[in-house]
């Protein structure tokens, strides 16, 4: 009989829809990101359709806010058939592409339209959570548009000054026929409202697990600016002799590391600076010389490489060579006998990731697969290229969110290290040693 | 998780969930290791108003008891003070209507003056079907209903409930902008929240918001008999014993008699769990968090020879069985941190079937039973026994379900303290809480026995042979530098 088998459990049969409600430069496509790519990188396939992009490609070039005017009609047509064209599009990715989550970011401030999405997914048996996102602070949408809209393809020729006029005019247009959502016509609906980037909220209806863990997320997230620094523990002496895993403590460069790790850290002058460790001896040893308090996380250890631990690479070829080859077809599903895969480190650093979104400036330091989990997070990496992101000893990754992203600043220390990144092996169409087995084991 | 001590205060009229509230919440809080513990002022009155004569006593203009009712509210709020200042707890849960501003003002000056964060958790609910649930539930067994039939009480309590309403101020959008709080309304369709200030408030209110007070039960079990219990040895991914399959299929017959609608069975991902689920011929989810507690270096080994091979981890383990973690392995503290999101997925869900482990089992069973984590790692889950956990009042009512089919007894009591000639002390590590783990096996080089103000150097697996006094002795680790 059927089973399911995952590193994390199956949350949700009907795909959702979780559809963004709110005036211009509220922040929708920032949660509308930022959420897609936690629910990605937790495991739940999930795709973003910006109905402004859909605009954007029907009508070429953006002339003014008199586009948004609500007696525009022409415009209300074009409007209202992209929107409907991303519908299609979202119907396309639940059925064809195994979406599991499709985020609808658009304005969608009229009752009307609300009407219209939701019986759209009535009538193919989606579930709907509705995210409005609501702010009259105008230092915040100030900010918002110098962020994000000035360097929109909307005003690519336009001075800062029009640019900033014209979106305020564009957000006059909406506010004339927005209804937010209304605690008792809208009662049976299911929606989160955030007021003023999360000072409060409002949840209503939450009907499952997937819809809980997304409210969860939603209420721990800010916009405060801050940087997160992630890097590895210094060199150890089973890095030196070139074997994975164990516990061993840091060698001599490794120390010098962590000696330079302490200098850098306090020339970046960081205010209420957090530092965050694993239980290892290595990581350990590399915070105690930054010479301030550091939280120790059992969730940061590095992957169990179970029946593999502290061999070399060589020698697990030689001892298990199957192993070996399962897991470059599939480096971040393959888990180790007896240890973890990628999959499960993901699942494991889950309420790291939660606890580093609360948090505002942090250094990680942390190990190699553990690193690349998290980096991966950040930088909306897929799980395809998971394994194989680039984190050296020695360099520490700087990451500051900005706009939509992050930017990210590698400073390697100066001071050598072994490399211990293995490339994707290249895929050989005629081996010796291929395996009948197939790819997606576990 | 937190610094200032955080104190939860409940707002809301009578029978809208208010202790159900505190005790689950402060059992979760507890379990997860925040040390919390509840005040409900309520029990205070009940100690200083011997006998309950009716509702008058809850009359707005009857000043005798107003003046009772506050000196009770003083009385905890002191005994509050006293567990977060001197007694160690980090959360207290200050369980009275405090539906007035005025009130909640004073706790707030209280809180203020000693330094504790607040967080109010209001309950509002018009429903007069849940009310009256409730009113059954948990008023009708209360010592002040003790004399009185049904009817009598009910209709006494009702008109209790009427005295607090014309005072009530609710939690307010606006006025009470600035404070933090969640409202939860018609138990659980809606939640209001703001202004949540730390890690441990979102984890309340996450919790909050996943609970529910909808009937169903919970059926715990342990895979059937496995071939490495029949051997005597722990861990390991053996399959099932002979005597294990049967009771796998006792286990169906019991599961479709018991006619559960819509229940869900979860296992772990080991293969003992899953071919006992396989036996019952419904879809199960499989759950890595589920798998049993890692044993590290002593995964497959048999009791006897953790003893011969690693007598110090032995005995260390017997110490402090809760918190102690197998070299290259878990703690029983570990497990609950990995089961955490099993329990909260466990609370979203109605009738379940986790089929799991010895260790796992405890922990999900000291959850709902309130169980301390000394006690824990000893309670009873012997195998081919089902526990149908079903919620009722404030707690959990426990049927214990011999599928009667013979097994191994994996269970180990509590060794006694002994004086004898071989001992062994617990390590008390010198880096403060929260900032040191629990166990820092990693960064021993050095044991220093202490006794009597003597020191003397030990390597980390000698064993005292000398019995030094009834005191045990205390062996320092020390966190050294390079070797």
């Amino acid at each position: 009989c059927q089973s399911v088998c995952s590193s994390v459990p199956q949350f949700t049969n009907s795909p959702t829809m979780i559809v963004l409600v709110g005036l211009p430069a509220r922040g929708k496509t920032y949660i509308s990101k930022k959420l897609t790519r936690y629910l990605n990188w937790i495991g739940v396939p999930t795709k973003v359709f910006n109905v402004g992009q859909y605009r954007r490609e029907a009508v070429r070039s953006y002339s003014n806010f008199e586009f948004f005017r609500p007696d525009n009609e022409e415009a209300m047509k074009i409007r209202k058939a992209c929107a409907l064209s991303a519908l299609k599009d979202v119907s396309a990715y639940f059925t064809q592409d195994h979406g599991q989550v499709a985020v609808f970011d658009a304005t969608n401030t009229t009752r009307e339209r609300r009407e219209v999405i939701l019986s759209f997914a009535k009538e193919y048996g989606y579930k709907v959570f509705f995210v409005e996102s609501i702010c009259d602070d105008p230092e915040i949408i100030a900010e918002n548009i110098k962020q994000v809209k000035l360097s929109s393809p909307d005003y690519v020729n336009c001075d800062k000054d029009e640019a900033v006029a014209d979106f305020l005019k564009r957000i006059e247009c909406y506010k004339v026929t927005y209804v937010p959502l209304d605690d008792d016509c809208d009662r049976n609906l299911s929606y989160i409202k955030i007021f003023n980037v999360g000072s409060r909220y409002l949840v209503n209806r939450v009907q499952d697990h997937i819809q809980s863990r997304i409210v969860y997320y939603l209420m721990n997230i800010h916009v405060t600016p801050r940087t997160i620094y992630l890097c590895r523990h210094g060199e150890s002496d089973l890095n030196l002799l070139g074997r994975i895993g164990g516990d061993s403590g840091l060698s001599s460069r490794g120390n010098k590391f962590a000696a330079a790790l302490g200098k850098y850290i306090r020339s970046q002058c960081i205010p209420d600076l957090k530092i965050w460790t694993s239980h290892m001896k290595r990581t350990i040893q590399t915070a105690e010389a930054v010479g301030v308090p550091y939280e120790q996380w059992k969730a940061l250890n590095e992957i169990d490489a179970g029946v593999c631990e502290e061999m070399t690479y060589e020698e697990i070829q030689e001892h298990y060579p199957e192993e070996f080859a399962l897991r470059d077809q599939d480096k971040y599903r393959y888990r180790y006998p007896k240890g973890e895969s990628y999959e499960d480190l993901v699942h494991r650093l889950e309420p790291v990731i939660m606890e580093l979104e609360r948090q505002e400036n942090v250094l990680v330091v942390c190990h190699q697969a553990v690193m690349r989990c998290l980096l991966a997070y950040f930088l909306d990496k897929s799980a395809d290229e998971l394994p194989y992101l680039k984190c050296p000893l020695h360099t520490v990754l700087k990451l500051t969110p900005v706009a939509y992203g992050c930017k990210v600043e590698s400073v390697f220390l100066n001071v050598e290290a072994v490399n211990t990144h293995r490339d994707r092996p290249v895929v050989s169409v005629n081996t010796h040693a291929q395996t009948h087995t197939e790819t997606g084991l576990w | 998780m937190t610094n200032c001590p955080t104190l939860i205060v409940t707002v809301g009229l009578p029978a809208r969930g208010k202790t159900y509230i505190s005790k689950k919440l402060t059992r979760y809080l507890n379990w997860i290791g925040v040390p919390t513990k509840e005040f409900n002022v309520g029990q205070y009155r009940r100690e200083c108003v011997k006998i309950y004569k009716s509702f008058e006593f809850f009359r707005p203009d009857n000043e005798e008891g107003l003046k009772i009712r506050k000196q009770c509210a003083s009385a905890a709020l002191n005994d509050v003070r006293q567990y977060l200042t001197e007694e160690g707890g980090q959360v207290a849960v200050f369980d009275a209507t405090n539906t007035t501003r005025e009130r909640r003002e004073t706790i707030m000056r209280f809180a203020d003056q000693n330094g504790f964060k607040v967080f109010f958790v209001e309950s509002v609910c018009e429903d007069p079907d849940v009310i009256a649930e409730n009113i059954v539930q948990v008023k009708l067994g209360s010592p002040d209903y003790r004399h009185c039939n049904t009817e009598q009480a009910v209709e006494d309590f009702m008109k209790r409930i009427k005295c607090y309403e014309n005072s009530y101020e609710p939690l307010d959008e606006v006025l009470d902008r600035e404070l933090s709080f969640i409202k939860i309304i018609d138990v659980g369709r809606r939640y209001l929240v703001n202004r949540v200030l730390d890690h441990i408030q979102s984890r309340i209110v996450y919790y909050l918001m996943n609970i529910h007070i909808t009937p169903r039960s919970i059926y715990l079990c342990r895979h059937g008999e496995s071939d490495l219990n029949v051997k005597g040895r722990i861990g390991g991914d053996s399959g099932l014993s002979s005597r294990g399959k049967a009771f796998a299929c006792c286990l169906a017959k019991f599961i479709h008699a018991q006619d559960i609608p819509d229940l869900k069975v979860w296992t772990s991902q080991m293969k003992r769990t899953i071919q006992t689920a396989e036996a019952l011929g419904v879809p199960y989810e499989q759950w890595k968090a589920l798998n049993e507690i890692d044993a590290g270096v002593c995964e497959e080994l048999m009791y006897e020879e953790i003893q011969q091979r690693h007598p110090l981890e032995f005995a260390l383990r017997d110490q402090d069985k809760y918190r102690y973690r197998y070299p290259k392995g878990e703690s029983y503290e570990d497990l609950v941190q990995r089961l955490e999101p099993v329990i909260m997925e466990l609370e979203r869900q109605e009738n379940i079937l986790v089929i799991c482990h010895q260790a796992v089992m405890r922990c999900l069973l000291a959850y709902f039973l309130d169980k301390t984590a000394e006690e824990l790692p000893y309670l009873k889950c012997p195998l081919h026994t089902v526990l149908k956990l079903t919620p009722v009042a404030y707690g959990c009512k426990v049927e214990s379900i011999f599928l009667k089919v013979e097994a191994v007894n994996t269970h180990r009591e509590r060794p006694e303290v002994r004086n004898t000639h071989t001992h062994t002390g617990y390590c008390s590590c010198e880096f403060p809480r929260p900032v040191c783990a629990p166990r820092c096996h990693y960064m021993v080089r050095a044991c220093v026995m202490e006794h009597n103000g003597e020191r003397s150097s030990l390597q980390p697996n000698f064993l005292l042979r000398n019995k030094p006094s009834q005191e045990m002795a205390r062996l320092v680790f020390l966190h050294a530098q390079d070797a």
